[in-house]
């Protein structure tokens, strides 16, 4: 775990302007590493699915850089940055965002489709992924016909399709039960967390706190420090 | 097809109610468009009947003369002048004209009369029953079987009629090409004939019918006729200017574009409404694809996809439920007057595709505005 993956180096991040500015991350410094689980943990409005989102390359900061394998991603075109996203980071949304008019495995093989990869090819990978998380029977159903927890896998088979080294996880657990939370989490840490990959989530739930080797708490749009992650932060 | 227009095409075809509105509302507009345009296309073609009967290749006429049915006789001698002028093959009279009927069973039917030179009988129908060169007989006239013929109680060969006090007697049927657009029925009968039976004015020649040696000689020949103080058309150029009259001096073309409008209207509102639905239910994905990675003008050309494909797939239907809506009505009313013509389909095409660059304007706006941090918010 020495290789770094993520760098962040005095993130800003402010919305709006005068009296109605919120300085919604301050000055954040960190980094995250490949075979590394790291939670970022913190109360509501504490900033982190902002820092989350600067660190994947979809939220530009006010001041400040992230580097990753570094690539400093916000010195680099919008469309370069869009084929970073594309190939280097998975995303698993909070709230799936999974295409109810597409079956399952081609929701799972859209990143491989962005990529222009051959229809066919992405959908066969896309399966394979579909049996990583236990849903190749469910690869022709769609979403809609699916649990919740179903669906969480689903966005995890999409995320991991293209191989990403990085993957950033908002609250994968928000919209599930307790054991079912612990499940998914459980699997991602036992199936997708390689030496060569870093995974970043962002979590209000402590049920899971378990399963991270870091934990990075954030309050008031600061980083407050760092637990050593496992039982130990609970 | 490239993966990201076959996502395309499963998120709008697999979202069925909208992708049946979309269908309907396209369908129906291309359907109305080009349905009124059609009718009008319809009601020209029919007031050109008369010179698309006759067929000549030019017609020499009053200049106030606007359109064929609206006759200002000409004197003889503007016959002879243009018998004389170089570049003529021949000349020929033509009597257009209408006459009150009394029919055998005593009720009185209008009718438009045609009047054939003696001579030559240029302009002369297709005969289905009976013998051209009876013309000559006493009394004699052909009836046209078209859309009105009944109305001349489906008369035989033998029938007879009175008109002005003369007998007349139907001694063909005959076909024309086009049946005339104020729904009476048609004679033809011979030039002096009309002059012995019709009351006149003093001149008698409704229209010169003209041919040309050859093609060329049709310039100067216009320009001497011009010199007489005449007009010589062209058979295209008259059906042109009766078009012209049709579509700007009655009022006719002005509310065919109207309802044409209205339906471009309903058909950009039912559309446009929906696509911007479909857009803004499918907003969040199309900002997950872009926090993914997709880039903006990918997706732009996703929706131009889609909002291509609806439009083209309800213009294919509707300019197919406009030709069997026509079909249909021609199986009742054989002489229905609609014509699907290139210049309908390409106006109706343009309305379509403005419809789906409206459409898709809107949905390209939402979805290049929606950023992905949007998405991880919440």
């Amino acid at each position: 775990m020495t290789e770094i993956a993520v760098t962040a180096e005095g993130l800003n991040k402010w919305f709006g302007e005068g009296e109605a500015r919120t300085h919604a991350v301050k000055d954040v410094n960190f980094e995250a590493h490949f075979g590394e689980m790291l939670y970022v943990v913190g109360p509501s409005g504490s900033g982190k699915t902002t820092m989350l989102s600067m660190i994947s390359g979809i939220l530009r900061p006010n001041s400040g850089g992230v580097r990753i394998e570094g690539t400093d991603i916000w010195s680099i075109s919008d469309d370069a940055l869009a084929e970073f996203r594309l190939h280097k980071i998975g995303f698993v949304f909070q709230d799936y965002h999974l295409f109810p008019h597409l079956t399952t495995a081609e929701n799972a093989a859209i990143p491989l489709i962005l990529q222009h990869r051959p229809w066919n090819e992405a959908l066969s990978e896309a399966e394979h992924d579909l049996e990583v998380v236990g849903l190749r029977t469910r690869a022709s159903l769609p979403p809609v016909k699916l649990s919740g927890g179903e669906q969480q896998r689903v966005a995890i088979a999409r995320a991991i399709v293209s191989r990403p080294d990085i993957m950033v996880l908002d609250e994968p657990t928000a919209s599930l039960d307790g054991d079912t939370g612990r499940t998914i989490l459980q699997f991602v840490r036992e199936h997708l967390l390689t030496e060569k990959r870093c995974i970043i989530i962002v979590t209000h739930d402590s049920r899971i706190y378990e399963f991270a080797d870091r934990i990075m708490r954030m309050e008031d749009g600061r980083l407050t420090g760092f637990d050593k992650g496992s039982l130990d932060a609970q | 097809m490239p993966g990201i227009y076959r996502i395309a095409f499963k998120l709008l075809v697999n979202d069925r109610s909208k992708y049946a509105a979309l269908l309907v509302g396209i369908t129906f507009a291309v359907f109305l468009m080009i349905e009124m345009t059609s009718l009008f296309s319809g009601i020209l073609s029919r007031a050109s009947a008369t010179v698309i009967n006759i067929g000549a290749s030019v017609w020499v006429m009053d200049p106030a003369v606007q359109t064929v049915a609206n006759t200002i006789p000409l004197p003889d001698y503007v016959l002879d002048e243009v018998r004389s002028l170089p570049g003529v093959r021949y000349a020929v009279p033509l009597y257009s004209g209408s006459a009150l009927l009394k029919l055998g069973d005593g009720t009185y039917q209008a009718a438009n009369i045609m009047g054939l030179d003696d001579t030559s009988l240029f302009g002369r129908p297709q005969i289905v029953s009976g013998k051209i060169e009876d013309i000559f007989a006493e009394n004699a006239f052909i009836a046209v079987k078209d859309s009105e013929f009944y109305k001349l109680e489906n008369p035989g060969i033998g029938t007879e009629f009175e008109l002005n006090d003369h007998r007349g007697k139907i001694v063909a049927i005959a076909h024309v090409a086009s049946s005339g657009l104020f729904g009476v029925p048609t004679l033809y009968t011979t030039y002096n004939r009309c002059l012995q039976y019709i009351p006149n004015t003093r001149f008698t020649i409704s229209y010169l019918l003209v041919e040309p040696n050859t093609p060329a000689d049709i310039v100067l020949i216009k320009q001497r006729v011009a010199a007489a103080g005449y007009l010589a058309l062209t058979k295209s150029e008259f059906m042109q200017q009766i078009s012209t009259f049709y579509e700007f001096h009655t009022g006719i073309g002005t509310n065919m574009l109207l309802m044409t409008l209205i339906s471009f209207v309903i058909g950009l509102s039912i559309s446009g409404q929906t696509f911007y639905t479909f857009i803004i239910e499918n907003l969040e994905k199309f900002g997950a694809l872009k926090a993914i990675g997709a880039k903006g003008r990918e997706l732009v050309s996703m929706i131009l996809f889609q909002a291509t494909f609806v439009s083209l797939t309800g213009y294919g239907l509707g300019v197919g439920l406009c030709a069997l809506v026509i079909w249909l009505a021609r199986l009742y009313l054989p002489d229905y007057a609609a014509i699907i013509t290139a210049g309908n389909l390409a106006l109706a095409f343009s309305m379509v595709v403005l419809i789906a660059t409206v459409s898709s304007y809107i949905g390209v706006r939402k979805v290049l505005r929606i950023e992905p941090f949007d998405i991880f918010r919440g």
